[in-house]
Protein backbone atom coordinates (compact mmCIF):
# COMPACT_ATOMS: atom_id res chain seq x y z
CA UNK A 1 0.00 0.00 0.00
CA UNK A 2 2.91 2.27 0.57
CA UNK A 3 4.55 2.25 -2.92
CA UNK A 4 4.04 5.57 -5.14
CA UNK A 5 2.35 5.69 -8.66
CA UNK A 6 2.45 7.90 -11.00
CA UNK A 7 -0.97 8.58 -11.61
CA UNK A 8 -3.08 11.41 -13.46
CA UNK A 9 -5.14 13.53 -11.17
CA UNK A 10 -8.73 12.26 -12.18
CA UNK A 11 -7.42 8.55 -12.25
CA UNK A 12 -6.36 9.36 -8.86
CA UNK A 13 -9.62 10.55 -7.70
CA UNK A 14 -11.42 7.72 -8.90
CA UNK A 15 -9.62 5.00 -7.44
CA UNK A 16 -9.40 7.13 -3.93
CA UNK A 17 -13.32 6.81 -4.12
CA UNK A 18 -13.51 3.18 -4.36
CA UNK A 19 -10.82 2.85 -1.55
CA UNK A 20 -13.27 4.87 0.06
CA UNK A 21 -15.37 2.55 -0.06
CA UNK A 22 -17.34 4.05 -3.00
CA UNK A 23 -19.44 1.18 -5.08
CA UNK A 24 -21.66 3.35 -7.15
CA UNK A 25 -21.42 6.26 -9.83
CA UNK A 26 -23.54 7.78 -11.73
CA UNK A 27 -22.31 9.95 -14.92
CA UNK A 28 -21.90 11.76 -17.81
CA UNK A 29 -18.61 12.40 -20.14
CA UNK A 30 -17.39 16.09 -20.47
CA UNK A 31 -13.76 17.42 -20.27
CA UNK A 32 -11.65 17.75 -18.53
CA UNK A 33 -12.56 15.08 -16.08
CA UNK A 34 -13.70 12.49 -18.43
CA UNK A 35 -10.73 10.23 -16.75
CA UNK A 36 -13.13 9.53 -13.50
CA UNK A 37 -15.79 7.53 -15.61
CA UNK A 38 -13.62 5.60 -17.88
CA UNK A 39 -11.56 5.03 -14.48
CA UNK A 40 -14.74 3.72 -13.33
CA UNK A 41 -16.31 1.98 -15.59
CA UNK A 42 -13.17 -0.13 -15.62
CA UNK A 43 -13.09 -0.95 -12.20
CA UNK A 44 -16.58 -0.45 -10.71
CA UNK A 45 -17.15 -4.10 -12.01
CA UNK A 46 -14.00 -5.70 -10.54
CA UNK A 47 -14.69 -4.20 -7.14
CA UNK A 48 -18.78 -5.76 -7.52
CA UNK A 49 -20.02 -1.78 -7.83
CA UNK A 50 -22.04 -0.27 -10.46
CA UNK A 51 -20.79 2.20 -13.30
CA UNK A 52 -23.93 3.95 -15.44
CA UNK A 53 -23.14 6.40 -17.70
CA UNK A 54 -26.63 8.10 -17.82
CA UNK A 55 -28.34 10.08 -20.32
CA UNK A 56 -27.64 13.43 -18.95
CA UNK A 57 -25.82 15.13 -15.80
CA UNK A 58 -29.45 15.44 -14.80
CA UNK A 59 -30.43 11.80 -14.85
CA UNK A 60 -27.00 10.84 -13.16
CA UNK A 61 -27.39 13.37 -9.96
CA UNK A 62 -30.90 12.10 -9.52
CA UNK A 63 -29.39 8.67 -9.69
CA UNK A 64 -27.17 9.76 -7.22
CA UNK A 65 -30.07 10.71 -5.25
CA UNK A 66 -31.98 7.32 -5.65
CA UNK A 67 -28.87 5.38 -4.59
CA UNK A 68 -27.88 7.68 -1.65
CA UNK A 69 -31.50 7.31 -0.35
CA UNK A 70 -31.33 3.22 -0.30
CA UNK A 71 -28.21 4.04 1.35
CA UNK A 72 -25.57 3.48 -1.05
CA UNK A 73 -21.67 4.86 -0.67
CA UNK A 74 -21.85 7.04 -3.88
CA UNK A 75 -20.78 9.59 -6.29
CA UNK A 76 -20.87 11.66 -9.27
CA UNK A 77 -18.07 14.33 -10.95
CA UNK A 78 -18.63 16.34 -14.06
CA UNK A 79 -17.13 20.24 -14.70
CA UNK A 80 -18.32 23.01 -14.06
CA UNK A 81 -21.39 23.00 -17.17
CA UNK A 82 -22.61 19.78 -16.31
CA UNK A 83 -22.19 20.62 -12.72
CA UNK A 84 -24.79 23.86 -13.19
CA UNK A 85 -27.34 21.14 -14.69
CA UNK A 86 -26.66 19.13 -11.18
CA UNK A 87 -28.11 21.54 -9.65
CA UNK A 88 -31.52 20.65 -9.36
CA UNK A 89 -30.55 17.46 -8.47
CA UNK A 90 -28.07 18.54 -5.31
CA UNK A 91 -31.00 20.87 -4.16
CA UNK A 92 -32.89 17.99 -3.76
CA UNK A 93 -30.05 15.97 -1.81
CA UNK A 94 -29.83 18.49 0.81
CA UNK A 95 -33.18 19.54 1.44
CA UNK A 96 -33.86 15.18 2.01
CA UNK A 97 -30.70 14.98 4.15
CA UNK A 98 -28.51 12.34 2.11
CA UNK A 99 -25.19 12.20 1.74
CA UNK A 100 -22.50 12.02 -1.36
CA UNK A 101 -19.81 12.99 -3.13
CA UNK A 102 -19.59 15.40 -5.97
CA UNK A 103 -16.20 16.13 -8.01
CA UNK A 104 -15.99 19.55 -9.94
CA UNK A 105 -13.12 19.40 -12.21
CA UNK A 106 -13.54 22.90 -12.81
CA UNK A 107 -12.85 24.29 -16.15
CA UNK A 108 -13.46 28.47 -17.76
CA UNK A 109 -17.06 29.94 -18.16
CA UNK A 110 -19.51 30.72 -18.66
CA UNK A 111 -21.31 29.53 -20.75
CA UNK A 112 -19.58 26.42 -22.43
CA UNK A 113 -16.70 28.53 -21.76
CA UNK A 114 -13.32 26.20 -22.50
CA UNK A 115 -11.39 23.16 -21.34
CA UNK A 116 -8.57 24.56 -19.30
CA UNK A 117 -8.22 25.17 -15.50
CA UNK A 118 -10.29 27.73 -13.66
CA UNK A 119 -11.27 28.49 -10.06
CA UNK A 120 -15.00 30.55 -11.33
CA UNK A 121 -17.26 27.86 -10.07
CA UNK A 122 -16.23 29.16 -6.38
CA UNK A 123 -19.22 31.25 -6.04
CA UNK A 124 -21.51 28.03 -7.43
CA UNK A 125 -19.69 25.53 -5.00
CA UNK A 126 -19.67 27.94 -2.11
CA UNK A 127 -22.61 29.88 -2.18
CA UNK A 128 -25.09 27.84 -3.37
CA UNK A 129 -25.46 27.42 -6.57
CA UNK A 130 -29.18 25.51 -6.36
CA UNK A 131 -32.30 26.77 -4.79
CA UNK A 132 -32.45 27.08 -1.18
CA UNK A 133 -31.06 27.66 2.35
CA UNK A 134 -27.74 25.19 2.38
CA UNK A 135 -24.36 24.73 2.39
CA UNK A 136 -22.31 22.51 0.46
CA UNK A 137 -18.87 21.23 2.42
CA UNK A 138 -16.29 22.22 -0.24
CA UNK A 139 -12.85 20.60 -0.63
CA UNK A 140 -10.12 21.93 -2.31
CA UNK A 141 -7.05 19.42 -3.13
CA UNK A 142 -4.36 21.01 -4.16
CA UNK A 143 -2.41 18.37 -5.30
CA UNK A 144 -3.03 14.87 -6.73
CA UNK A 145 -2.05 12.76 -3.35
CA UNK A 146 -4.15 15.81 -1.23
CA UNK A 147 -6.84 14.94 -3.49
CA UNK A 148 -6.55 11.58 -2.75
CA UNK A 149 -6.21 11.74 0.92
CA UNK A 150 -9.20 13.72 1.07
CA UNK A 151 -11.36 11.29 -0.11
CA UNK A 152 -12.23 9.45 2.67
CA UNK A 153 -12.95 12.37 4.63
CA UNK A 154 -14.99 13.23 1.88
CA UNK A 155 -17.40 10.21 1.73
CA UNK A 156 -17.09 9.71 5.57
CA UNK A 157 -17.89 14.21 6.57
CA UNK A 158 -21.24 13.49 4.11
CA UNK A 159 -22.45 10.23 5.73
CA UNK A 160 -21.38 11.77 9.28
CA UNK A 161 -23.84 15.08 9.11
CA UNK A 162 -25.86 13.61 5.75
CA UNK A 163 -24.84 16.48 3.28
CA UNK A 164 -23.35 16.27 -0.45
CA UNK A 165 -19.58 17.29 0.29
CA UNK A 166 -18.00 18.73 -3.33
CA UNK A 167 -14.29 18.04 -4.20
CA UNK A 168 -13.38 20.83 -5.99
CA UNK A 169 -10.44 20.27 -8.37
CA UNK A 170 -9.33 22.66 -11.31
CA UNK A 171 -8.63 21.17 -15.15
CA UNK A 172 -4.59 21.28 -13.85
CA UNK A 173 -5.12 19.02 -10.90
CA UNK A 174 -7.14 16.61 -13.09
CA UNK A 175 -4.96 16.25 -15.98
CA UNK A 176 -1.71 16.34 -13.94
CA UNK A 177 0.93 13.26 -13.76
CA UNK A 178 2.26 13.59 -9.82
CA UNK A 179 3.45 10.12 -7.62
CA UNK A 180 0.64 9.37 -5.23
CA UNK A 181 0.53 7.03 -2.07
CA UNK A 182 -2.55 5.23 -1.36
CA UNK A 183 -2.28 5.52 2.40
CA UNK A 184 -4.06 3.14 4.60
CA UNK A 185 -7.50 4.84 5.18
CA UNK A 186 -8.84 4.26 8.97
CA UNK A 187 -12.54 6.26 8.21
CA UNK A 188 -14.73 7.35 11.19
CA UNK A 189 -17.49 5.66 13.39
CA UNK A 190 -20.33 6.43 11.60
CA UNK A 191 -24.20 7.02 11.99
CA UNK A 192 -26.20 4.10 10.57
CA UNK A 193 -28.23 4.70 7.82
CA UNK A 194 -30.85 2.03 9.04
CA UNK A 195 -33.45 4.64 10.18
CA UNK A 196 -33.99 6.21 6.89
CA UNK A 197 -32.52 4.30 4.42
CA UNK A 198 -35.53 2.98 1.42
CA UNK A 199 -34.01 -0.88 1.23
CA UNK A 200 -37.29 -2.48 1.79
CA UNK A 201 -39.42 -2.63 5.12
CA UNK A 202 -38.57 -6.19 4.93
CA UNK A 203 -41.20 -6.53 7.56
CA UNK A 204 -39.49 -5.42 10.53
CA UNK A 205 -39.57 -1.71 10.50
CA UNK A 206 -42.14 1.09 9.46
CA UNK A 207 -41.23 2.53 5.96
CA UNK A 208 -38.63 4.95 5.50
CA UNK A 209 -39.66 8.25 3.44
CA UNK A 210 -36.94 10.32 1.75
CA UNK A 211 -38.68 13.42 1.21
CA UNK A 212 -37.50 17.24 0.45
CA UNK A 213 -41.40 18.38 0.29
CA UNK A 214 -42.59 20.16 3.59
CA UNK A 215 -45.95 22.27 2.83
CA UNK A 216 -45.86 23.45 6.68
CA UNK A 217 -43.85 26.31 6.65
CA UNK A 218 -43.02 25.73 10.22
CA UNK A 219 -42.04 22.41 9.65
CA UNK A 220 -39.90 23.15 6.63
CA UNK A 221 -38.14 26.59 9.35
CA UNK A 222 -37.77 23.90 11.66
CA UNK A 223 -35.99 21.56 9.44
CA UNK A 224 -33.47 24.00 7.70
CA UNK A 225 -32.66 25.25 11.36
CA UNK A 226 -31.76 21.48 12.25
CA UNK A 227 -30.02 21.12 8.85
CA UNK A 228 -27.85 24.68 10.31
CA UNK A 229 -27.45 23.39 13.58
CA UNK A 230 -25.45 20.62 11.61
CA UNK A 231 -23.52 22.86 9.30
CA UNK A 232 -22.35 24.50 12.76
CA UNK A 233 -20.63 21.38 13.75
CA UNK A 234 -19.09 21.13 10.33
CA UNK A 235 -17.76 24.45 11.00
CA UNK A 236 -16.44 23.77 14.51
CA UNK A 237 -15.23 19.97 13.53
CA UNK A 238 -13.94 20.06 9.79
CA UNK A 239 -12.40 22.92 9.05
CA UNK A 240 -8.86 22.72 6.90
CA UNK A 241 -6.40 24.86 5.90
CA UNK A 242 -2.82 25.40 5.71
CA UNK A 243 -0.80 29.04 6.95
CA UNK A 244 2.88 29.10 5.61
CA UNK A 245 5.56 31.34 6.74
CA UNK A 246 2.36 33.89 8.44
CA UNK A 247 4.05 35.18 11.20
CA UNK A 248 6.62 37.76 9.80
CA UNK A 249 4.86 38.31 6.57
CA UNK A 250 4.38 41.86 5.75
CA UNK A 251 2.00 40.51 2.97
CA UNK A 252 0.20 37.52 3.11
CA UNK A 253 -0.97 35.70 -0.43
CA UNK A 254 -4.11 33.24 0.11
CA UNK A 255 -4.99 30.65 -2.74
CA UNK A 256 -6.57 27.66 -2.90
CA UNK A 257 -6.13 24.31 -4.74
CA UNK A 258 -3.34 24.36 -8.07
CA UNK A 259 -3.48 28.55 -7.72
CA UNK A 260 -1.80 27.74 -3.93
CA UNK A 261 1.00 25.94 -5.83
CA UNK A 262 1.72 28.89 -8.19
CA UNK A 263 1.61 31.54 -5.23
CA UNK A 264 3.60 29.24 -2.73
CA UNK A 265 6.55 29.51 -5.39
CA UNK A 266 6.29 32.87 -5.70
CA UNK A 267 6.06 33.65 -2.04
CA UNK A 268 9.67 31.07 -2.40
CA UNK A 269 11.01 33.44 -4.82
CA UNK A 270 9.99 36.70 -2.70
CA UNK A 271 11.18 35.86 0.54
CA UNK A 272 14.75 34.73 -1.32
CA UNK A 273 14.81 38.58 -2.60
CA UNK A 274 13.50 39.71 1.05
CA UNK A 275 10.37 40.09 0.74
CA UNK A 276 8.48 38.61 4.05
CA UNK A 277 5.54 37.19 1.98
CA UNK A 278 3.14 34.35 4.03
CA UNK A 279 0.39 32.11 2.69
CA UNK A 280 -2.82 30.77 3.87
CA UNK A 281 -4.40 27.82 1.73
CA UNK A 282 -7.82 27.76 2.44
CA UNK A 283 -8.71 23.54 1.90
CA UNK A 284 -12.43 23.70 2.96
CA UNK A 285 -14.04 26.54 0.93
CA UNK A 286 -16.79 25.88 2.96
CA UNK A 287 -16.59 26.19 6.24
CA UNK A 288 -14.25 29.00 5.08
CA UNK A 289 -11.35 29.39 7.40
CA UNK A 290 -11.82 32.84 8.99
CA UNK A 291 -9.66 31.78 11.83
CA UNK A 292 -6.61 31.78 10.02
CA UNK A 293 -7.22 35.23 8.82
CA UNK A 294 -8.13 36.62 12.39
CA UNK A 295 -4.88 35.02 13.47
CA UNK A 296 -2.60 36.69 10.23
CA UNK A 297 -4.73 40.21 10.49
CA UNK A 298 -3.15 40.92 13.73
CA UNK A 299 0.82 40.97 12.02
CA UNK A 300 0.22 41.44 8.67
CA UNK A 301 0.09 44.64 6.93
CA UNK A 302 -1.85 43.34 3.75
CA UNK A 303 -3.24 40.26 1.82
CA UNK A 304 -3.42 39.38 -1.71
CA UNK A 305 -5.81 36.61 -2.96
CA UNK A 306 -4.75 34.88 -5.86
CA UNK A 307 -7.24 32.83 -8.19
CA UNK A 308 -8.18 31.71 -11.40
CA UNK A 309 -11.47 34.02 -11.80
CA UNK A 310 -12.30 37.39 -11.81
CA UNK A 311 -12.27 37.37 -7.81
CA UNK A 312 -14.53 35.01 -6.05
CA UNK A 313 -13.01 33.59 -3.21
CA UNK A 314 -11.78 37.19 -2.64
CA UNK A 315 -14.91 37.92 -0.78
CA UNK A 316 -14.83 35.70 1.60
CA UNK A 317 -11.25 37.17 2.32
CA UNK A 318 -12.71 40.64 2.55
CA UNK A 319 -15.51 39.79 4.78
CA UNK A 320 -12.89 37.30 7.43
CA UNK A 321 -10.28 40.90 7.07
CA UNK A 322 -14.02 42.75 7.89
CA UNK A 323 -11.80 45.94 6.60
CA UNK A 324 -9.34 45.37 9.08
CA UNK A 325 -6.32 45.60 6.31
CA UNK A 326 -5.97 46.10 2.75
CA UNK A 327 -7.06 42.88 0.76
CA UNK A 328 -6.13 42.89 -2.74
CA UNK A 329 -7.22 40.40 -5.82
CA UNK A 330 -4.93 39.03 -8.64
CA UNK A 331 -6.41 36.62 -10.89
CA UNK A 332 -6.45 34.96 -14.73
CA UNK A 333 -9.69 33.72 -16.05
CA UNK A 334 -10.90 31.74 -18.79
CA UNK A 335 -8.31 28.85 -18.51
CA UNK A 336 -4.90 30.81 -18.08
CA UNK A 337 -2.78 30.19 -15.04
CA UNK A 338 -0.95 32.84 -13.15
CA UNK A 339 3.05 32.61 -12.93
CA UNK A 340 4.84 33.14 -10.12
CA UNK A 341 6.37 35.99 -11.50
CA UNK A 342 3.12 37.69 -12.05
CA UNK A 343 2.13 37.02 -8.58
CA UNK A 344 5.60 38.93 -7.61
CA UNK A 345 4.84 41.53 -9.35
CA UNK A 346 1.77 42.53 -8.00
CA UNK A 347 3.41 42.17 -4.87
CA UNK A 348 6.43 44.62 -5.17
CA UNK A 349 3.61 46.99 -6.43
CA UNK A 350 1.42 46.51 -2.87
CA UNK A 351 4.46 46.75 -1.04
CA UNK A 352 5.91 49.73 -3.18
CA UNK A 353 2.60 51.69 -2.07
CA UNK A 354 1.56 51.46 -6.13
CA UNK A 355 -1.27 49.51 -5.30
CA UNK B 1 -68.69 -13.05 9.73
CA UNK B 2 -66.51 -13.15 6.92
CA UNK B 3 -65.00 -10.45 5.66
CA UNK B 4 -65.44 -9.84 1.64
CA UNK B 5 -63.57 -6.54 1.40
CA UNK B 6 -60.58 -4.43 3.33
CA UNK B 7 -58.24 -2.06 2.85
CA UNK B 8 -55.14 -3.02 1.04
CA UNK B 9 -52.34 -3.69 3.02
CA UNK B 10 -50.04 -1.26 0.82
CA UNK B 11 -52.67 0.83 1.01
CA UNK B 12 -51.98 3.56 3.76
CA UNK B 13 -55.53 4.67 6.38
CA UNK B 14 -55.16 7.92 5.67
CA UNK B 15 -57.20 10.52 3.74
CA UNK B 16 -56.16 11.48 0.10
CA UNK B 17 -55.83 14.98 -1.10
CA UNK B 18 -57.22 13.97 -4.28
CA UNK B 19 -60.29 16.21 -5.53
CA UNK B 20 -63.69 14.36 -5.31
CA UNK B 21 -64.33 11.94 -8.55
CA UNK B 22 -60.75 11.41 -9.00
CA UNK B 23 -59.45 8.08 -10.44
CA UNK B 24 -56.16 9.21 -9.06
CA UNK B 25 -57.73 7.36 -6.12
CA UNK B 26 -58.69 4.28 -8.26
CA UNK B 27 -55.57 3.44 -9.59
CA UNK B 28 -53.83 3.72 -6.05
CA UNK B 29 -55.97 1.02 -4.99
CA UNK B 30 -55.34 -1.03 -8.15
CA UNK B 31 -51.83 -0.73 -7.57
CA UNK B 32 -52.10 -1.36 -3.59
CA UNK B 33 -54.48 -4.81 -4.41
CA UNK B 34 -51.43 -6.14 -7.26
CA UNK B 35 -48.86 -5.32 -4.24
CA UNK B 36 -50.75 -7.28 -1.74
CA UNK B 37 -51.53 -10.27 -4.01
CA UNK B 38 -47.70 -10.47 -5.41
CA UNK B 39 -46.69 -10.25 -1.49
CA UNK B 40 -43.68 -7.83 -2.59
CA UNK B 41 -44.53 -4.96 -0.15
CA UNK B 42 -41.48 -6.09 2.31
CA UNK B 43 -39.24 -5.12 -0.73
CA UNK B 44 -40.97 -2.31 -1.84
CA UNK B 45 -39.30 0.89 -2.48
CA UNK B 46 -41.94 3.54 -4.66
CA UNK B 47 -40.92 6.84 -6.12
CA UNK B 48 -43.26 9.70 -5.96
CA UNK B 49 -43.26 12.09 -8.30
CA UNK B 50 -44.04 15.42 -8.80
CA UNK B 51 -47.85 16.66 -10.09
CA UNK B 52 -50.88 15.48 -8.22
CA UNK B 53 -49.47 12.53 -7.24
CA UNK B 54 -46.80 14.16 -5.03
CA UNK B 55 -48.17 13.24 -1.70
CA UNK B 56 -48.17 9.00 -2.88
CA UNK B 57 -45.71 8.53 -0.51
CA UNK B 58 -47.81 9.30 2.81
CA UNK B 59 -50.23 6.74 0.55
CA UNK B 60 -48.22 3.52 0.18
CA UNK B 61 -47.09 1.48 3.08
CA UNK B 62 -44.16 0.82 1.92
CA UNK B 63 -40.15 3.10 2.05
CA UNK B 64 -41.12 5.73 -0.21
CA UNK B 65 -38.46 8.80 -2.14
CA UNK B 66 -39.82 11.90 -3.40
CA UNK B 67 -38.43 13.02 -6.81
CA UNK B 68 -37.70 16.10 -8.61
CA UNK B 69 -39.84 16.82 -11.41
CA UNK B 70 -39.88 14.51 -14.22
CA UNK B 71 -36.91 12.32 -12.33
CA UNK B 72 -38.83 9.30 -11.71
CA UNK B 73 -37.06 6.86 -13.44
CA UNK B 74 -33.63 8.01 -12.74
CA UNK B 75 -34.42 7.67 -8.94
CA UNK B 76 -35.46 4.41 -9.42
CA UNK B 77 -32.89 3.22 -11.18
CA UNK B 78 -30.48 4.59 -8.77
CA UNK B 79 -32.57 2.37 -5.87
CA UNK B 80 -32.80 -0.51 -8.41
CA UNK B 81 -29.20 -0.84 -8.85
CA UNK B 82 -28.05 -0.63 -5.24
CA UNK B 83 -30.97 -3.36 -4.22
CA UNK B 84 -31.63 -5.49 -7.15
CA UNK B 85 -34.08 -7.16 -4.89
CA UNK B 86 -35.79 -4.74 -4.51
CA UNK B 87 -39.22 -4.28 -5.88
CA UNK B 88 -39.05 -0.53 -7.50
CA UNK B 89 -42.08 1.47 -9.22
CA UNK B 90 -42.60 4.94 -10.49
CA UNK B 91 -45.53 6.63 -10.04
CA UNK B 92 -45.67 9.54 -12.81
CA UNK B 93 -48.68 11.93 -14.18
CA UNK B 94 -48.42 12.92 -18.10
CA UNK B 95 -46.63 16.13 -17.20
CA UNK B 96 -43.65 14.56 -15.51
CA UNK B 97 -43.40 11.87 -17.59
CA UNK B 98 -43.99 12.65 -20.86
CA UNK B 99 -42.67 16.59 -20.84
CA UNK B 100 -40.21 17.38 -18.29
CA UNK B 101 -39.22 13.49 -17.39
CA UNK B 102 -39.14 12.47 -21.06
CA UNK B 103 -35.41 12.07 -21.09
CA UNK B 104 -35.40 9.98 -17.99
CA UNK B 105 -38.48 8.24 -19.02
CA UNK B 106 -37.48 7.06 -22.57
CA UNK B 107 -33.10 6.08 -21.43
CA UNK B 108 -34.47 3.65 -18.34
CA UNK B 109 -36.76 2.48 -21.03
CA UNK B 110 -33.94 2.11 -23.29
CA UNK B 111 -31.33 0.62 -21.09
CA UNK B 112 -34.32 -2.41 -20.08
CA UNK B 113 -34.05 -0.59 -16.75
CA UNK B 114 -35.72 -3.53 -14.44
CA UNK B 115 -38.45 -1.23 -12.89
CA UNK B 116 -41.84 -0.45 -13.25
CA UNK B 117 -43.56 2.80 -13.85
CA UNK B 118 -47.60 3.61 -13.67
CA UNK B 119 -48.22 6.36 -15.70
CA UNK B 120 -51.21 8.36 -14.91
CA UNK B 121 -52.61 10.18 -18.12
CA UNK B 122 -55.53 12.10 -17.58
CA UNK B 123 -54.39 15.01 -20.54
CA UNK B 124 -53.52 18.16 -18.27
CA UNK B 125 -51.65 19.47 -15.41
CA UNK B 126 -53.47 19.03 -12.49
CA UNK B 127 -51.66 20.04 -9.57
CA UNK B 128 -51.03 23.61 -11.33
CA UNK B 129 -54.20 24.23 -11.97
CA UNK B 130 -55.53 22.62 -15.52
CA UNK B 131 -52.93 23.67 -17.84
CA UNK B 132 -51.69 22.08 -21.32
CA UNK B 133 -50.07 18.46 -20.86
CA UNK B 134 -47.87 16.78 -23.23
CA UNK B 135 -51.35 14.45 -23.79
CA UNK B 136 -53.65 17.17 -23.89
CA UNK B 137 -55.86 16.77 -26.86
CA UNK B 138 -56.02 18.74 -30.07
CA UNK B 139 -59.15 21.15 -29.54
CA UNK B 140 -58.93 20.71 -26.01
CA UNK B 141 -59.06 23.75 -23.70
CA UNK B 142 -56.90 23.92 -20.96
CA UNK B 143 -55.43 27.33 -19.14
CA UNK B 144 -52.78 27.47 -21.46
CA UNK B 145 -54.49 26.66 -24.42
CA UNK B 146 -57.85 29.00 -23.73
CA UNK B 147 -58.54 28.27 -27.60
CA UNK B 148 -57.99 25.25 -27.84
CA UNK B 149 -54.84 22.91 -27.93
CA UNK B 150 -53.45 23.86 -32.10
CA UNK B 151 -51.38 21.49 -33.58
CA UNK B 152 -49.76 24.83 -35.68
CA UNK B 153 -48.63 26.29 -32.69
CA UNK B 154 -48.53 24.02 -29.72
CA UNK B 155 -47.86 20.80 -31.71
CA UNK B 156 -49.57 16.93 -31.31
CA UNK B 157 -50.17 15.28 -28.11
CA UNK B 158 -47.67 12.37 -27.34
CA UNK B 159 -48.54 9.10 -27.43
CA UNK B 160 -45.79 7.54 -24.87
CA UNK B 161 -46.99 3.69 -25.38
CA UNK B 162 -46.83 3.89 -28.68
CA UNK B 163 -43.04 5.14 -28.50
CA UNK B 164 -41.65 3.01 -26.38
CA UNK B 165 -42.95 -0.30 -27.96
CA UNK B 166 -40.18 0.80 -30.94
CA UNK B 167 -37.93 0.48 -28.18
CA UNK B 168 -35.83 -2.35 -27.49
CA UNK B 169 -35.22 -2.30 -23.79
CA UNK B 170 -39.00 -2.26 -22.73
CA UNK B 171 -40.70 -5.55 -21.54
CA UNK B 172 -43.87 -4.70 -20.96
CA UNK B 173 -45.99 -1.65 -22.13
CA UNK B 174 -49.73 -1.72 -22.04
CA UNK B 175 -52.58 1.09 -21.76
CA UNK B 176 -55.47 0.68 -20.03
CA UNK B 177 -58.12 2.85 -18.53
CA UNK B 178 -60.54 2.99 -15.13
CA UNK B 179 -63.56 4.73 -17.04
CA UNK B 180 -65.27 1.57 -16.31
CA UNK B 181 -65.63 -1.58 -13.97
CA UNK B 182 -64.46 -3.81 -16.30
CA UNK B 183 -61.22 -1.66 -18.03
CA UNK B 184 -60.93 -1.16 -13.89
CA UNK B 185 -60.24 -4.75 -13.86
CA UNK B 186 -58.24 -5.15 -16.56
CA UNK B 187 -56.05 -2.32 -15.28
CA UNK B 188 -55.38 -4.11 -11.95
CA UNK B 189 -54.34 -6.96 -14.32
CA UNK B 190 -51.75 -5.15 -16.18
CA UNK B 191 -50.53 -3.28 -13.23
CA UNK B 192 -49.84 -6.87 -12.15
CA UNK B 193 -48.63 -7.83 -14.91
CA UNK B 194 -46.01 -4.79 -14.87
CA UNK B 195 -44.65 -5.93 -11.58
CA UNK B 196 -44.46 -9.60 -12.63
CA UNK B 197 -42.49 -8.63 -15.11
CA UNK B 198 -40.07 -7.06 -13.13
CA UNK B 199 -39.66 -9.85 -10.50
CA UNK B 200 -39.42 -12.03 -13.35
CA UNK B 201 -36.20 -9.70 -14.17
CA UNK B 202 -37.51 -9.19 -17.49
CA UNK B 203 -36.88 -5.07 -17.34
CA UNK B 204 -38.44 -1.99 -18.19
CA UNK B 205 -42.52 -2.28 -17.63
CA UNK B 206 -44.61 0.64 -18.10
CA UNK B 207 -48.79 0.80 -17.86
CA UNK B 208 -50.44 3.49 -19.06
CA UNK B 209 -53.76 4.57 -17.56
CA UNK B 210 -56.03 7.26 -18.76
CA UNK B 211 -57.82 8.70 -16.05
CA UNK B 212 -60.14 11.87 -15.33
CA UNK B 213 -59.67 15.07 -13.83
CA UNK B 214 -63.03 16.19 -13.43
CA UNK B 215 -61.90 19.82 -11.63
CA UNK B 216 -59.70 20.86 -14.30
CA UNK B 217 -61.71 19.61 -17.17
CA UNK B 218 -64.78 21.44 -15.36
CA UNK B 219 -66.85 18.38 -15.29
CA UNK B 220 -68.73 15.97 -13.49
CA UNK B 221 -67.31 13.17 -12.34
CA UNK B 222 -69.16 10.93 -14.44
CA UNK B 223 -69.29 13.43 -17.58
CA UNK B 224 -65.52 13.04 -17.22
CA UNK B 225 -65.68 9.00 -17.64
CA UNK B 226 -67.69 10.02 -20.62
CA UNK B 227 -65.42 12.53 -22.08
CA UNK B 228 -62.15 10.15 -21.51
CA UNK B 229 -64.28 7.38 -23.64
CA UNK B 230 -65.25 9.83 -25.90
CA UNK B 231 -62.39 12.08 -26.96
CA UNK B 232 -58.99 10.12 -25.23
CA UNK B 233 -59.71 6.69 -26.28
CA UNK B 234 -59.23 7.07 -30.02
CA UNK B 235 -56.78 8.84 -29.83
CA UNK B 236 -55.24 6.70 -26.78
CA UNK B 237 -56.10 2.93 -27.99
CA UNK B 238 -56.17 0.91 -25.37
CA UNK B 239 -53.67 -2.73 -25.59
CA UNK B 240 -50.86 -4.03 -25.13
CA UNK B 241 -48.17 -2.36 -26.86
CA UNK B 242 -45.17 -4.47 -26.18
CA UNK B 243 -44.83 -7.81 -24.22
CA UNK B 244 -41.62 -10.17 -24.27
Amino acid sequence: MSDKVLMKGNEAIAEAAIQAGCRYFFGYPITPQNEIPEYMSKRMPKVGGVYLQAESEVAAINMVYGAAGAGARVMTSSSSPGISLKQEGISYIVGSDLPCVIVNIVRGGPGLGGIQPAQSDYFQAVKGGAHGDYHLVVLAPSSVQEAVDLMTDAFDIADMYRVPVMLLGDGMLGQMMEPVEFKEQKGRDLPSKEAWATTGTKGKRRKNVVNSLYIDPKELEDLNIKRFERYKQIEANELRYEMINCDDADIVLVAYGTTARVANSAMRSARSEGLKVGLIRPITLWPFPVEAFQKAVQTTKAFLAVEMSMGQMVEDVRMAINGAKPVHFYGRTGGMVPTPSAIIEELKKILGGER
Amino acid sequence: MKKVFQRPEVLSDVVMHYCPGCTHGIIHRLVAEAIDELNIQDRLVGVASVGCSVFSYNYFECDMQQAAHGRAPAVATGIKRVHPNNIVFTYQGDGDLAAIGTAEMVHAAARGENITIIFVNNAIYGMTGGQMAPTTLLGQVTQTSPYGRNAETQGYPIKVCEMLATIEGTAYVERVSVDNVKNIMATKKAIKKAFQTQIDGKGFSLVEVLSTCPTNWGLSPVESLGWLRENMMPYYPLGIYKEK
